[in-house]
């Protein structure tokens, strides 16, 4: 007798998004199925992996993470051509770090020049993001969606205190929007609940149910993101078929394990090794718990998770 | 949950009267109605329809579909405006229901109906005899006719067992009767037989302010015992709905769960 294996069929669907502009518009999610259930269903879209690069230079970065883009990371723009051009990126998220009142305190105006000029200066998609400076964001995401107009950029990151400015910022420019809940599930299907309310068309936005690092709190984005997951495709529930992101290397590279050096501990191996692990591990967990985007930071990473995305899909 | 539009009836004078008149606009204005306020499928009650039912079948299928994206739950006696309603029934949007079949050898034909025209059907358990004393008369009338649907041709998917909802206010010992037939129904088969219930005759006869009270409240008990679909109001019924789904763990639960 041959083996037949047991298959579900779902009643719901993800929205696919796309971002970027024709003939480089990237499209990711789209699937029936589970993540790589592809004996079940369709998935259309690959995931897509951005290319973390920041606006000031990533002084806090571990300096083994700083070296790959030690010739560019000084100006974004370069940085960027560099992703595109010499990495092959399939997106870039130009995070504006520098407008974080605790850090370069960088002004709205300033965030807008600079997201003009990277914008200038690649083809591929962009994502926009802020510092997490809920107060702050507003205004910076505000002046960086109209310098952006038009590009179909991923505008992020929308949180429960600032959802209407930068909501309304997204749809007044054209651009899709990230909605950020911190690890519960009610208050994410909320948020896009409160978006759609407000006239957001819900296939425009990405839920990001904040992410961690493996040892960190990983198993709560993976339930998390699971829980949305099962909700989307065994509920059909319509409030949470929104692709989700994992934004990976702004947890993995604050941890010990991609900062303790290898004279401290010996037993652990090559330090270089282990962060790139680290965050390939982390990012994995998170495709197969149900991210579609992912942001990343270090290249061997986001090549190891590539390959493995290749041999899943 | 279900919930089939009960307000497209000819009890209703509106809606009566548009009937008589072939008058398109109130149907359709109810039917939209209902479909925003969460039906699934709407009801199209002609009553016995004795001159000229198939052409009012027909009439009220096409122009309730005309306006909102879903099957219609044919309900009349009358098997000719049946299969008249099935004939232009659009099953883009999920096959038709045909309200109903029973025990009654007069009503036998509705499976053939439902076999030849792929419909789904409502069983109603009562007999030629007289209403069921209690829950294991009901069920066993349930087994008679889920046997004769297999022999008509009718998979035992497509039946929603009907419990028959007694009113309160006469025969107040059947409405625990009832949710306990609803749970027999679904023991009769693996996967369980689908359920549905008549909600507003339990409060037939009671004074208008406590109708929604007791409509609600026995939803809430009879979805507990997992009934699939209701015939009823859905603007009334939508916030018992949707709480007890949030309750019983199917629809996850945000703030706004109520605006959805």
């Amino acid at each position: 007798m041959t083996f037949t294996p047991s298959k579900e069929t779902y009643t719901g669907k993800v929205y696919p998004v796309s971002v970027g502009t024709a003939p480089h518009e990237v499209v990711f999610g789209g699937e029936n199925i589970l993540p790589f259930h592809t004996f079940e269903g369709s998935s259309p879209n690959r995931p897509l992996i951005a290319h973390e690069i920041q606006d000031v230079p990533p002084y806090d970065w571990p300096e083994y993470l700083q070296k790959p883009f030690q010739d560019v990371s000084n100006d974004p723009v370069s940085w960027a051509k560099f992703c595109q051009e010499t990495l092959g990126a399939g997106a870039i998220a130009l995070r504006l770090i520098g407008t974080h009142p605790d850090r370069e305190n960088r002004s709205p105006e300033d965030a807008a020049k600079t997201v003009k000029e990277v914008l200038s200066s690649i083809t591929i998609p962009c994502i926009i993001l802020g510092s997490n400076h809920t107060e702050k964001d507003s205004a910076v995401l505000i002046a960086a969606a109209e310098a952006a107009k038009d590009r179909n950029c991923i505008l992020g990151k929308a949180q429960e205190a600032n959802y209407k400015t930068i909501a309304a910022a997204a749809m007044a420019n054209n651009h899709k929007l990230i909605a950020m809940s911190e690890l519960d599930i009610n208050l994410s299907k909320q948020l896009n609940i409160l978006l759609t309310q407000m006239g957001f068309d819900k296939e425009r936005i990405i839920t990001d149910p904040m992410s961690s690092a493996l040892g960190y709190g990983l198993e709560y984005t993976y339930s998390v993101m699971e829980r949305i997951r099962l909700a989307a495709l065994t509920q059909n529930d319509a409030t949470m078929q929104q692709p989700i992101l994992a934004d990976v290397g702004l947890y993995v590279w604050k941890v010990k394990e991609t900062q303790a050096s290898e004279n401290d501990v010996p037993q652990w191996g090559s330090l270089e090794e282990r962060g790139i692990a680290w965050e390939a591990m982390t990012a994995t967990a998170f495709l197969l718990s149900g991210a579609g985007f992912l942001i990343m930071r270090h290249p061997k990473a986001i090549e190891a998770v590539g390959k493995i995305i290749d041999e899943l899909i | 949950m279900l919930i089939i539009g009960e307000k497209l009836s000819i009890i209703a004078k509106r809606v009566r009267e548009a009937m008589m008149k072939k008058d398109k606009a109130p149907i359709q204005e109810i039917a939209l109605s209902q479909w925003k306020a969460g039906a699934g499928m709407i009801d199209a009650n002609i009553g016995p329809a004795e001159d000229g039912g198939e052409d009012l079948m027909q009439w009220m299928v096409t122009g309730i579909q005309e306006v909102v994206p879903l099957p219609i739950c044919l309900d009349t006696t009358n098997r000719q405006a049946i299969e008249a309603g099935l004939k232009v029934h659009n099953n883009e949007w999920g096959r038709a229901l045909i309200n109903s079949t029973s025990n009654d050898p007069e009503r036998f034909p509705m499976l053939e109906l439902a076999a030849r025209h792929n419909a789904r059907i409502i069983g109603l358990t009562v007999g030629k005899g007289g209403l069921p004393a209690d829950a294991e008369e009901r069920a066993a009338i349930a087994a008679e006719i889920m046997a004769r649907a297999m022999e008509y041709g009718v998979p035992l998917e497509d039946i929603y067992l009907d419990p028959l909802v007694l009113q309160i206010a006469t025969s107040q010992d059947h409405a625990l009767k009832v949710i306990k037939a609803v749970k027999m129904f679904q023991e009769l088969n693996d996967p369980p037989m689908k359920t549905v219930v008549g909600l507003s005759n339990i409060s037939n006869g009671c004074p208008k302010p406590l109708r929604p009270i007791l409509n609600n409240h026995f939803l809430a008990l009879l979805m507990y015992e997992g009934l699939t679909a209701i015939i009823a109001d859905p603007h009334e019924v939508a916030p018992t709905v949707k709480t007890i789904d949030v309750i019983m763990g199917n629809t996850l639960y945000a703030h706004s769960y109520l605006e959805m």
